[in-house]
């Protein structure tokens, strides 16, 4: 099976790091020597566990996460790969980071902050924010775990209670929801072993997490083949009548096979596949997910940055919606020329119109003449030259896009190309 | 609380298709770095990481061809650089050059003696680790050959710092890694954009952990230095590590030198890698051992990473590896 990667998102104090501490220790992933430093570090208190997760000296000296981590660790039944963001001010362009490329998302949920006295739970407005920049960044399963049960003196009665809050505000933004735990990540409960309560007959967060999917790349869709990287082919025999060359890429979506028609995109000139490579052999056929080396029947003006596709199916676009993530302290501008890539082509573009910003806060479209750092908003991109984009959710590579400034060269912003509009707001935000 | 051997509950199987998705990735990176950059190199210290990460390299360039020693024919579009500190294990070079040779690559090879020369670099006395000073001669090489691109075998769960860097991750004029100016990594779309005198550093199996390391190399049969498996060496106990008998390690007073087997998990500089005791005689044994191991890689074997918590990520700041 493979590995699922997933990212946490939750606020400073709600226990994050403490629970990525806990995954890693309880599925043994902490060795002797690592332990070690802590345990000296507690001189003699518990041990804090959340200190597994900071890793750089300015983080330890601050107290807070600075940037995305990476943690690994594994089960009998799978490995996972945790996108560990931190939950600071900063959360979107954290988020936005560690979203790319994730299975799932976990938000953490503190109980101990909200007031379990309503007969109706408010949530905070940090866990409406984190799950729906999941959403709105299209990470495909979202779970909620509820953390700090252990602090509640009678932890059924308030789990249901923000469970029920969960869902109903799930139900309204139209967020599809994997699973609702409860977690102690301090006690460790029901993080890896199941909770023993009577009240909780459900799974632990490592069970959900085992059976999550992975975001799978669709074999049965029309060929999109970015090309990586172009090299002569020193192994073809004579006879052909020009120098063939490999033409290697990673399948976005589709499959191809020897002796199929294909196009090259943007230019729309057509061969036919007359061999396929893959990890130093010659194959028949090659699918979504893997890198192959094209080899073509004839001489083609081909390079890195073309796209290959089944004649006729690909559309060619210089100007399309998209949702962009701003990650840079320059704000982004209409009319100004930044470089975005797609696929493996790097062109010049500019956003062409601001639809609107996200009010971080309320979540309402608001009108915008630019894009400060961590906001989201829906803008008109115009590109120098025509690219086979996809909407996002159909096609996560020809949906993607990175802008990064000509002047600076910072990876500015992420590009999603057509999502939906964001999703609805409600009233008492 | 203490880490317990793994209990046998949590210890993932055997996995074609989790080691599959990791070589796809790496192949593909690696593809990413000859198409990206104009003159990139791999680093190649006869390590295991970097014996993988060739192996990698192979498959990304090569066709298999069982008539050529080294089983691939074609070449690789960058050479092979190593960084000698000149307190390399012998039988590590030895390695190095026989295998540089059966491929039929070209390798470049920096010599810290040659920054020692120039007075680039000062010992402060002759027996010193030269570990954190290879960062000066790797520097140098960079800069002569004007590589603008180095791949090369570091793995995230090696060490904390190393848990934060980018796949492609940026130095600046200086070699420098700036933690706080990463680039954010968004999906496969790398920014790999970069001014004159700045370079990359690349890190094709960054998602790879030490037990996958081993495991790829028993089903690829990827061949190591001897050191790796286990074999008799004489060694001192100094601060719960086997300080191995060298030249350059001498015993210190009332330590008594013994023959124990051991095997090497990791390869460096030899004032400071340390083996551990094993039985394990080839990479299916060393992985089943690698399932029960309850000390970190680094924890077991350097010497020079226990002096402070930071100590990698000082060194990185400074353009180490």
């Amino acid at each position: 099976m493979q590995a699922l990667r997933f990212l946490t998102a939750g606020s400073v104090d709600d226990g994050k790091s403490t629970l990525i501490g806990r995954l890693l220790f309880d599925s043994q992933a902490i060795l002797a020597d690592q332990l070690d430093v802590l345990e000296r570090r507690a001189a003699g208190k518990p041990v804090d566990l959340s200190l597994l997760t900071d890793g750089l000296e300015a983080e330890r000296e601050q107290g807070i996460t600075i940037d995305v981590a990476y943690r690994y660790f594994a089960t009998k039944t799978r490995k996972f790969i945790i996108a560990d963001a931190p939950g600071h001010e900063q959360y979107t362009r954290n988020m936005v980071t560690a979203a790319a490329g994730s299975d799932a998302a976990v938000v953490l949920v503190d109980i101990t902050k909200l007031d379990l006295s309503q007969t109706s739970v408010g949530l905070l407005p940090q866990t409406r924010r984190h799950s729906l920049l999941a959403q709105l960044l299209r990470v495909p399963s979202l779970v909620f775990a509820i953390n700090k049960i252990d602090a509640l003196e009678r932890p059924g009665e308030g789990f249901a209670k923000v469970k029920a809050a969960l869902e109903s505000f799930a139900q309204a933004a139209g967020l599809e929801v994997a699973a609702i735990v409860p977690v102690s990540a301090l006690r460790g409960d029901n993080v890896t072993q199941p909770l023993d309560a009577p009240w909780w007959q459900g799974p632990s967060l490592l069970q959900v997490l085992e059976g999550l999917p992975c975001v799978q790349e669709r074999s049965d869709a029309p060929l999109s083949l970015p090309i990586q990287y172009v090299q002569k082919d020193a192994f073809q025999s004579e006879g052909a009548g020009f120098q063939p060359r490999v033409l290697w890429g990673r399948i976005a979506h589709g499959a191809v096979q020897v002796g199929d028609e294909i196009e090259v995109l943007p230019s729309r000139q057509k061969a036919v596949v007359a061999g396929l490579r893959r990890a130093a052999e010659d194959v028949q056929r090659g699918q979504a997910g893997e890198s192959v080396g094209v080899i073509l029947d004839r001489q083609l003006d081909v390079s890195r940055g073309d796209w290959l596709a089944h004649p006729g199916k690909a559309v060619l676009q210089n100007r399309f919606p998209a949702t962009l993530a701003w990650l840079d302290t320059e704000p982004a501008k209409p009319g100004r020329k930044y470089w975005v890539r797609h696929g493996n082509r790097w062109v010049q573009a500019r956003i062409a119109a601001i639809d609107s910003v996200l009010d971080i806060h309320s979540l309402q479209p608001q009108a915008a003449l630019e894009l400060q750092v961590n906001t989201i908003g829906r803008v008109q991109m115009e590109v120098q030259h025509e690219l086979p984009v996809e909407p996002f959710e159909f096609n996560r590579v020809g949906g993607a896009l990175i802008v990064v400034d000509p002047a600076s060269h910072r990876t500015s912003g992420a590009l999603l190309v057509d999502l939906p509009p964001a999703p609805p707001a409600e009233e008492d935000w | 609380m203490n880490a317990a051997v793994k209990p046998e509950h949590l210890i993932h199987p055997v996995d074609n298709a989790h080691l599959d998705a990791l070589e796809e990735e790496a192949i593909f990176i690696l593809r990413e770095v000859a198409a990206s950059f104009e003159r990139p190199a791999l680093l190649f210290s006869g390590g295991k990481d970097s014996c993988v990460v060739l192996r990698l390299a192979e498959k990304a360039f090569k066709l298999k061809d069982k008539a050529h020693p080294s089983g691939f024919k074609g070449s690789l579009p960058f050479p092979l650089v190593h960084i000698d500190t000149g307190h390399n294990f012998p039988e590590v070079i030895e390695f190095r050059d026989r295998r540089v040779a059966e491929m039929g690559e070209r390798l470049v090879v920096g010599h810290l003696e040659d920054s020692i020369a120039k007075g680039t670099i000062r010992l402060a006395h002759p027996l010193e680790s030269r570990n954190g000073h290879q960062t000066v001669t790797l520097l140098e090489t960079i800069e002569e050959y004007r590589f603008d691109a180095l791949i090369g075998g570091a793995r995230r769960d090696e060490e904390k710092a190393r848990a934060k860097e980018r796949i492609f991750s940026h130095r600046d004029s200086f070699g420098q890694w700036q933690p706080k100016e990463q680039r954010p990594e968004l999906w496969q779309l790398y920014n790999t954009r970069l001014r004159p005198g700045e370079h990359f550093r690349c890190f094709p199996i960054s998602n790879w952990t030490e037990l996958d390391v081993w495991l790829y190399i028993a089903r690829e049969n990827i061949p190591l230095p001897g050191m790796y498996y286990a074999h008799e060496r004489q060694v001192m106990r100094r601060k719960g590590l086997l300080v191995p008998l060298t030249e350059v390690t001498p015993p210190e007073a009332g330590e008594t030198v013994e023959t124990v087997q051991v095997r090497f998990r990791t390869v460096g500089d030899m004032t400071c890698t340390c083996p551990v005791e094993s039985p394990a005689a080839n990479a299916a044994e060393v992985v089943n051992e690698t399932l029960t191991v309850t000390v970190s890689e680094r924890g077991a074997t350097r010497m020079d990473d226990r002096t402070s918590e930071a100590s990698m990520e000082k060194r990185k700041k400074e353009g180490y590896f």
